[in-house]
């Protein structure tokens, strides 16, 4: 039933890049193995091997002691091996049972046997605790219920090594543990899972033992008992991750409110919303999947209707239509979904830093030195890791993206910022660069705003949080109620009264 | 310049212009295909006919190219831009048809104004009808989020239709004298140069200038891109993109303004095909489709590159000259083929 499999020296290089530099190590049959490693460690492209989707450049892979060459993912699959992916793999237009049983489909007579398809599905979705009828198309399904697709379409494939990549990036607490729940049954039934996350507390929860990764080579492999989050954090960056938060400074009592929102109404989100910001603090966004944090700021942009809302920036009542009227008034918003909303992918490093500001430095010719003067600044400044300044944002590793998506949204010299997830899909180091990065903006003097589903870094980070619930504000937290408990007893609403 | 005290440079970071890998050029090189290809064929055009290779040929060839790639270079910002516009032989039409009866009518009206004037009023004329219709299709495309395909097809048919009412089936000519006033317009040199040819460098060279060194030429990438993007990024995506068909709308005039002293007369056939021809030399010139990415000194090449092979096919008679579309035809399949991206 469980299946073994041996990496002997694997080696891959995308033209004169290698990626994985020899890589030898063995996952033993029905274990929970937690497979860590910064960003461009070679994590998911080792994994993309084992399932099919890469070829190694050399070495060779022994699944049940017998070397294989997988031609694609199908033949992996046919050995029962199954990869959930970071970014989803999913048809839009088609159903969730049609996206399940994509390539495999059940026939009768030569038809499509839908009847049998669906309640085939309806069993996986409620093993994966998603509350949807099969036939829901997936381009209604919000992230979180995705992933959980994705994964009921790995369990349909009666997956005997299951590798799941970052498969809680997007969901709840409340998602999250029906996960875990759900790999500790196929764990019992003899699947070996690979479980890549950069949240330390899951590996430390719910791995069996962990294998660290760093820059293209296996480094080591432990029992989780026998290591903390802390050893963790270190061994894969190769040196000691003390404090991961720069000290609080002193939230600035008497400073200027910049930003204040009152009486916010997004239909179908957000309802009678107030908050306000001063310069020189970071406020906190908590709050679970669809709890309306995104939906607020993307309607005070203008990029969603509002039905009602006064929005003030420095004391003046402002009305802002599009991105670009909240830039002008100093206010600008980085998107949680880098890559469809934050980032121009296809284009070079220049032009997406120098993109908002195109318009305000042309006279009237665009100073592509200057733009390359901003570049070399900017990758000095956000610490951007890079072999080629030509070369375009989607060869960059996810944690330098993310600077770069910084870098771009502060181009323009915002007095409030407001960032969605800004360490989302980050390695830790990159996390910590981008948390003294968080911390120097407000030290500047500007308003910041971290919406964020990783509560360490509210607490961490915010001087207050503000926690929502079902589209309303439960509660502002200030600094002497920063606890886990407290916010998600906030964000799911049932904190009990105390006096 | 100081790097953040925070952090540590564990992998070299980049430093500088020096040492710069040979592989960061080779997309520059990628852009050079099409004037390889350009290059190749003059070369074998020359061997296969001495005529080919004289100055007087290759004005002939240049002075052809000036519509369509007077258009393209045009069309190179809407394809850029994500968008594309079927309409713009009928617009030729068009503004043809439009310019010749509002010139004549000028000319046999009470007091008619002098010739000169008639035919500078026809100019303004027909830049303003190209200005409108390109807005016209901005507005339904950006503001109606209708997609450009289905807004230009219905216009193609909307354009030629009122043209073909306008000549009642035939051809509407262009008064004598206006004629004689306006021709040089389309047949004189200015140091040796035809006119049209002139006009093409000049809207080729504003249109790269545009494209790659202001910001609403970039904006035009940005939004081929990823609209979503752009818009998030603070670009002012509706009016970027309908401000893209008004570029082409006025492009489609100046051939048009070009194109009429020729002949001297519209007819319900007059530009059928151009946009064919316009699409296929953006796409030749490595303009790709899907938006994005294109260069007009690319498309320039494509349009030149289309019709130096109708002009050899014509020199030497290697094949039929009804084959000739056939094997322009060849050509863009056998383009688009070796620049596919993977996958």
């Amino acid at each position: 039933m469980s299946l073994s499999v041996r990496f002997n020296h694997i080696v891959k290089e995308f033209g004169k890049v290698a990626v994985l530099h020899g890589v030898d190590f063995a996952l033993e049959p029905g274990r929970v193995v937690g497979l860590l490693g910064e960003n461009g460690a070679g994590k998911s492209t080792l994994m993309k091997i084992l399932a099919g989707y890469e070829r190694p450049t050399g070495g060779q892979l022994v699944i049940d002691g017998a070397e294989r060459h997988f031609a694609s993912a199908r033949e992996a699959e046919s050995l029962g091996i199954a990869l959930i992916h970071q970014e989803f793999n999913l048809a839009e237009h088609l159903t969730i049972a049609q996206n399940i049983f994509l390539g495999h489909e059940k026939t009768r007579g030569g038809l499509l046997d839908r009847r049998a398809m669906a309640i085939e599905a309806a069993g996986y979705l409620e093993q994966v605790g998603l509350a949807r009828d099969p036939h829901t198309p997936v381009s209604e399904l919000i992230v979180a219920e995705k992933q959980l697709v994705e994964i009921a379409k790995a369990l349909s494939r009666k997956a005997r090594l299951l590798i799941m990549d970052e498969p809680t990036a997007s969901l709840s607490a409340g998602e999250t543990s029906k996960l875990f729940a759900l790999m500790a049954r196929l764990k019992a039934e003899g699947v070996t899972i690979v479980y890549i996350s950069h949240k330390l507390d899951e590996m430390e929860a719910h791995t069996d033992e962990v294998v660290v990764m760093r820059d293209g080579k296996f480094v080591t492999r432990a029992l989780t008992s026998d290591v903390n989050r802390r050893q963790m954090a270190n061994l894969m960056v190769g040196r000691d991750v003390s404090d991961m938060f720069p000290p609080k400074q002193e939230a600035p009592a008497g400073a200027p409110v910049l930003l204040r929102v009152s009486g916010l109404d997004v239909p179908g989100w957000v309802e009678k919303l107030g908050f306000e910001v001063r310069a020189g603090e970071i406020l906190g966004f908590a709050g679970l999947v669809g709890a309306g944090r995104t939906e607020a700021f993307e309607a005070i942009l203008g990029l969603r209707p509002r039905r009602s809302g006064r929005i003030e920036i420095d004391g003046q009542a402002v009305d802002i239509r599009s991105p670009r009227e909240a830039m002008q008034h100093g206010l600008t918003y980085l998107s949680e979904d880098r890559k469809g909303k934050g980032l121009h992918v296809d284009l070079g490093l220049r032009e997406n830093l120098t993109m908002m500001t195109l318009e305000r430095d042309a006279r009237p010719w665009v100073d592509l030195k200057a733009g390359r003067a901003a570049l070399q600044k900017a990758i000095a400044d956000f610490g951007i890791r890079l072999r080629d300044p030509d070369c375009v944002a989607r060869s960059l590793s996810g944690g330098n993206q993310q600077k770069l998506a910084l870098a771009k949204y502060l181009h323009s010299d915002p007095r409030v910022i407001v960032l969605d997830e800004p360490t989302r899909g980050v390695d830790v180091g990159a996390k910590r660069d981008i948390y003294a990065l968080i911390h120097r903006l407000a030290g500047e003097g500007r308003a910041v705003i971290v919406i964020s589903s990783e509560l360490i870094e509210l607490i961490g980070l915010s001087h207050r949080v503000a926690v929502l619930h079902g589209g309303r504000l439960q509660a502002v937290l200030g600094p002497d109620q920063l606890s886990e408990e407290n916010i998600i007893s906030h964000a799911t609403d049932t904190q009990h009264t105390r006096h | 310049m100081q790097p953040t005290p925070n952090t540590p440079a564990t992998e070299p970071s980049f430093q500088g212009g020096a040492g710069k890998p040979l592989v960061a050029s080779l997309p520059r090189l990628k852009g050079l295909g099409p004037a390889l290809a350009l290059v190749l064929l003059c070369i074998a055009g020359g061997l296969l006919n001495p005529d080919f290779a004289t100055f007087d040929n290759l004005m002939n060839v240049l002075t052809r190219t000036a519509f369509i790639g007077i258009i393209a270079v045009g069309m190179t910002f809407v394809v850029v831009s994500g968008g594309i516009d079927l309409s713009v032989g009928s617009m030729a039409a068009l503004i043809a048809g439009v310019m010749i009866v509002a010139m004549n009518a000028l000319a046999t009206g009470a007091n008619p104004p002098g010739a000169v004037s008639i035919v500078l009023l026809g100019i303004g004329l027909a830049l303003a009808f190209g200005a409108v219709f390109g807005i016209l299709h901005g507005f339904l495309i950006a503001r109606g989020r209708i997609e450009a395909f289905i807004v230009t097809l219905g216009t193609l048919g909307v354009f030629r239709a009122v043209l073909t009412w306008l000549s009642d089936g035939g051809a509407l000519t262009l008064d004598f004298t206006l004629s004689e006033t306006y021709s040089p317009v389309y047949y004189q040199s200015l140091l040796g140069v035809p006119v049209p040819v002139w006009v093409f460098a000049l809207v080729a060279l504003l249109g790269a200038l545009i494209l790659n060194r202001t910001a609403y030429g970039q904006h035009v990438q940005a939004i081929g891109s990823n609209e979503q993007v752009a818009r998030y990024a603070a670009i002012r995506v509706d009016r970027v993109k309908v401000l893209t068909y008004l570029l082409l709308g006025v492009c489609v005039a100046i051939a048009t303004i070009l194109y009429v002293p020729r002949l001297g007369s519209a007819t319900p056939t007059t530009g059928i095909l151009w946009e064919l021809e316009a699409i296929a030399a953006v796409v030749v010139g490595g303009t790709s489709l899907r938006g994005g990415s294109g260069r007009v000194m690319g498309t320039v090449v494509g349009a030149i590159l289309l019709s130096v092979i109708g002009n050899i096919l014509n020199l030497t008679s290697i094949i039929s000259v009804h084959l000739n579309p056939a094997v322009q035809g060849l050509v863009i399949i056998a383009v688009a083929y070796l620049q596919r991206g993977r996958r």
